[in-house]
């Protein structure tokens, strides 16, 4: 197995979570 | 042997991260809105008696899991490549990172923050409700963080061979 953040879907995913949880984040601290 | 101890490590992390997760959800989706709704009275007893308790249960299973679940890199020899998001050992690093900080918020922002609500160490009338709201808002952001960590979890072990790219 690749390493995921090298491949497309791995850094889209990682991307795309990590955005949610920090938006989450901002959105439950204002 | 080493198959063997990851297997107790990994059995231990589960059980460990389901009491910490789980009191989290709890705090989060049912203790927050409780306390809001009840008389002070109601709420005076829950601080003696359910908080502490809950408290103790949830910052010891953190330190538990994230222990578990370091042994568990440790026997598979991959701590290095997990934390530095090197070859496939990135996916449980993601969720190592994760963890570790959810972590340094149970014990660096909400238990230390707890402990002046609670009344354990002495703080002054305005100082608790800035400390119960940091609290508030680490226990929130775990929250948050809890569900990239568990898919990152999954992910290590189950993720389709396709969905990294083989």
């Amino acid at each position: 197995m690749k390493n995921p953040l090298d491949t497309l879907a791995g850094t889209v995913t990682a991307g795309f979570l990590l955005t949610l949880a920090l938006y989450l984040i901002v959105k439950a601290l204002v | 042997m080493a198959a063997t101890l990851e297997l107790y490590f990994r059995w231990g992390h589960f059980l460990a991260g389901i009491m910490w997760i789980g009191l989290l959800y709890f705090f989060n989706f049912v203790q927050v809105p409780f306390l809001k709704s009840v008389t002070p009275e109601a709420k005076g007893e829950a601080f003696k008696h359910l908080v502490p308790r809950a408290l103790f249960f949830f910052r010891y299973s953190a330190l538990a899991t994230w222990l578990f679940g370091f042994f568990i890199l440790g026997v598979r020899g991959i701590v290095l490549e997990a934390f530095t998001l090197q070859g496939p050992a990135a996916v449980i690093g993601m969720g190592a990172w994760l963890g570790t900080i959810m972590l340094a918020n149970v014990w660096l922002i909400i238990w230390p923050n707890q402990k002046k609500v609670l009344g354990l160490v002495a703080a002054t009338p305005e100082e608790k409700p800035k400390a119960a709201r940091m609290a508030f808002l680490a226990s929130r952001t775990n929250t948050m963080l809890s569900i990239p960590m568990l898919f990152f979890m999954a992910a290590s072990g189950h993720a389709p061979a396709t969905f990294f790219g083989g």
